[in-house]
């Protein structure tokens, strides 16, 4: 029903009318009259974020754990640059993120006003689509359109930018949920010729691999069942990238772990060696691939994926098939079932001995220690300890994220929030305060590093005010390790700027904010901290020292191919400054 | 230690050497503010070439311009360049008029050349050799309109340096297939 009322009011009203609940913010001078119009509700509960950076990942994590949009509310100028890096980080991992941000009135915009920057203009290589709101006529449709788009096709993160003197003038509103503004039409349904052949393709491989992503948890539940049973009824073998995990469970029969960089001895090998790969919802990055003139040379690519762009841009496949995963995976699952009624399992006997083979090389291994908690003890017993309940992880970036994919057993998907492709530090902790907003009665656990802690270690304030018994589980070694284990394999060991001389005492730090501060510096303190950890109903920062200078293997170094993968055998810590040669050091 | 004559990217293990091919785009999108930004930007940002560009609105009453996109890359540059252009809300269609069969591409050229005596003289000869017409004279210079592929327009501007060149402003090429069909 059309109604008339402000700017301002329109913004809250398209938010209930999307079902939006929670939204995280920061308020300004541009942005009052929506504030002034989110105080006079209780329908959109907002949560005061410390920083703008942090209520883009907080709307990051919370779409991620939800699967609806998140919404995040900035002011002008400022605001709306301390969201570029959220953005950035949801359009490289496909997050349906809307921001609303706050503009300068109509007749200053480009006097180089106070707080006026060109959000439009900064955001529009970072998001998905962007919006400037010069007509009040124009805001209905434009945040409505803005949702659409958003969380249809290939999600990802859309800016609304609404100039104040819009936020103030009058007009009709009307709900145009749904309603079709742009030529925007995301295509669905896969081609069923390709899919036919794709079958026949997949039916008499002696060598497959499914290699799935992302695309399959963004695609819905839906397809992350299908995945499932097409897994079940092919009896292929199946590894995930690193923003895919739980769309299979860890504890699945068919899992080899995670690929890529970090990612098994069976799973990396298993795709260097197939001859048929199926790839759903993924896109062959660069962490994926490493060396690309070597990668999978045997195999037949199949790429289901709903991105045409993402096909062919870094390796080329054989049957690319456009359309929503769970719509082709449905269709791909009837067509196996009509075409190959009886799947000679025994086909992939010897594939599955070869794929077993390589597993028992245990390439997750590590050295124990009775004296010093070893990182992937600390995840390995987070997992124990949290696997019954309903757990929700995040992480920052570094190698406790990488151990964090590698040791936890993630079975349900929704319940793993990393940033994937831009790698931000200071995403893990913003990210648990939208996962803990939206599951209140979780245990939502952000494992985090030492340094990329400090990156949004604010937030605290954030946790304390909403009451969000977010735990941040600090694996805490005094250097930023990813960057140290680097220096240690490319740069002779050299430890430019990554170690941090003056750490703080996060226990204190902690209790200085009114939250639980926790530290455990032994083996046989370590349960019992994560079980205090877990029982608090306040936040708490849990300080775990863990050995300072291991580094995180198995590990494909840039440049090199699957088959090269570094085992933790292979190389002992002290001699990996050998291991990569002088083209590789080169690359990222 | 970089080799030298090596490339950074991540990429670099790939074959470099693939033929490098010629393209024309006809991008149609709406006629609304900062679409061309979009369509600029993605090219610049992923580091994509453009030789030309062209732009006006076609059709005033659906809100629709059509950018003309001259581009240069390897086979997959140039499909990944059509893609990431299909990706762009404001864009409706991408047709590849290099592939769409035989197409007309004519750009336009105003060219003003300076002199008096012999070289003006020749000038206007070689202008009407080209079917060039003489839109301001004065008695020591011509702007001529000439319009062509862009061959024929770089092979008449290459002639007029020696003769007093002055100045050129250039349209960018404008493409249409041949034949009943529209796009």
């Amino acid at each position: 029903m059309a109604r008339e009322m402000t700017g301002a009011q329109m913004v809250v009203e398209a938010l209930i009318d999307q079902g939006v609940e929670h939204i995280f913010g920061y308020p300004g001078g541009a942005a009052l009259p929506i504030y002034d119009e989110i105080f006079q509700q209780d329908k959109v509960q907002h949560i005061l974020v410390r920083h703008e950076q942090a209520a883009g990942h907080a709307a990051e994590g919370y779409a991620r754990s939800t699967g609806k949009v998140g919404v995040a509310l900035v002011t002008s100028g400022p605001g709306a640059t301390n969201m570029v890096t959220p953005l950035t980080d949801a359009l490289m991992d496909s997050v349906p993120l809307v921001c609303i941000s706050a503009q300068v009135p109509t007749h200053l915009i480009g006097t180089d006003a106070f707080q006026e920057c060109d959000t439009v203009g900064i955001t529009r290589p970072c998001t998905k689509h962007n919006f400037l709101v010069k007509r009040i006529e124009d805001l209905p449709g434009m945040l409505h359109e803005a949702f659409r788009i958003a969380s249809s096709g290939r999600p990802g993160p859309v800016v609304v930018d609404i100039p104040k003197d819009i936020q103030f003038k009058t007009g009709i509103y009307e709900n145009l949920k749904g309603a079709v503004r742009t030529s925007y039409r995301p295509r669905l349904e896969g081609d069923e010729r390709a899919i036919r052949y794709a079958v026949a393709m997949m039916a008499s491989a002696k060598k497959p691999v499914i290699y799935s992503g992302g695309g399959v948890i963004n695609s819905g539940p839906r397809a992350c069942e299908l995945l499932r049973e097409l897994a079940a009824l092919t009896g292929f073998p199946l590894t995930s990238t690193l923003t895919g995990l739980g769309a299979y469970p860890a504890s699945g029969k068919a899992w080899l772990g995670m690929l890529g960089m970090h990612g098994t001895y069976e799973a990396n090998l298993a795709m260097h060696g197939c001859d048929v790969m199926v790839g759903i919802g993924v896109r062959f990055d660069d962490r994926i691939t490493g060396r690309t003139d070597a990668f999978s040379p045997n195999s037949k690519k199949i790429h289901i994926d709903i991105d045409a762009s993402s096909f062919n841009k870094n390796i080329r496949v054989d049957v690319p098939i456009l359309g929503d995963v769970a719509h082709v995976l449905e269709a791909m699952i009837r067509v196996w079932k009509e075409a190959v009624p009886k799947h000679d399992a025994a086909a992939l006997v010897p594939w599955w001995k070869q794929v077993n083979a390589w597993r028992a090389k245990k390439s997750l291994r590590y050295q124990k220690s009775a004296d010093v908690i070893m990182p992937q003890y600390a995840i390995e017993r987070l997992y124990q300890l949290t696997k019954d309940r309903d757990t929700y992880i995040t992480t920052e970036v570094g190698q406790h994220q990488m151990w964090a994919a590698q040791h936890y057993g993630f079975d349900k998907p929704y319940h793993w929030m990393t940033s994937g492709g831009l790698g931000t530090m200071g995403y893990g902790f913003p990210s648990a305060i939208g996962v803990q907003t939206a599951h209140r009665d979780a245990l939502v656990v952000c494992v985090a590093g030492d340094a990329s802690i400090q990156m949004n270690i604010q937030e605290l304030s954030t946790v304390i005010q909403h009451d969000l018994p977010v735990k941040v589980m600090i694996l805490n070694n005094q250097y930023m390790g990813m960057v140290r284990q680097w220096q240690q394999l490319l740069h002779g060991n050299r430890l430019s700027h990554s170690y941090t001389d003056a750490m703080p005492d996060f226990v204190k730090l902690a209790e200085a904010y009114g939250a639980v501060g926790i530290r455990a510096q032994h083996p046989a303190e370590l349960d019992d901290a994560i079980e205090t950890m877990i029982a608090s109903k306040k936040p708490v920062i849990f300080d775990c020292r863990v050995a300072n200078l291991v580094n995180c293997l198995p590990m494909i170094p840039s440049g090199k191919a699957h088959n090269e993968i570094l085992l933790p055998d292979d190389v002992a810590d002290e001699d990996i400054g050998d291991v990569v040669d002088a083209r590789g050091k080169q690359l990222v | 230690m970089p080799l030298p004559g090596e490339s950074h990217s991540a990429y670099f293990y790939q074959e470099q050497v693939k033929t490098v091919e010629r393209h024309t785009l006809a991008v149609i999108v709406d006629n609304e503010p900062g679409v061309l930004a979009r369509v600029i930007g993605l090219f610049s940002g992923r580091g994509y070439n453009i030789e030309t560009l062209t732009v006006s609105e076609t059709e005033h009453e659906k809100h629709l311009s059509r950018i003309t996109i001259v581009t240069t890359g390897t086979p997959a540059i140039i499909q990944q360049i059509k893609s990431q252009l299909g990706r762009l809300i404001p864009v409706h269609r991408v047709v590849d008029l290099s592939l769409a069969g035989a197409i007309l591409e004519r750009e336009l050229a105003l060219v003003k050349v300076r002199g008096k005596g012999e070289p003006r003289v020749e000038a206007l000869q070689l202008a009407e050799a080209f079917n060039a017409r003489v839109m301001d004279a004065t008695t020591e210079s011509f702007v001529f309109e000439i319009t062509g592929k862009s061959d024929k327009l770089d092979q008449f501007i290459s002639l007029m340096v020696p003769l007093g060149l002055v100045e050129v402003s250039r349209t960018g090429v404008a493409a249409i297939g041949r034949g009943p069909e529209g796009l």
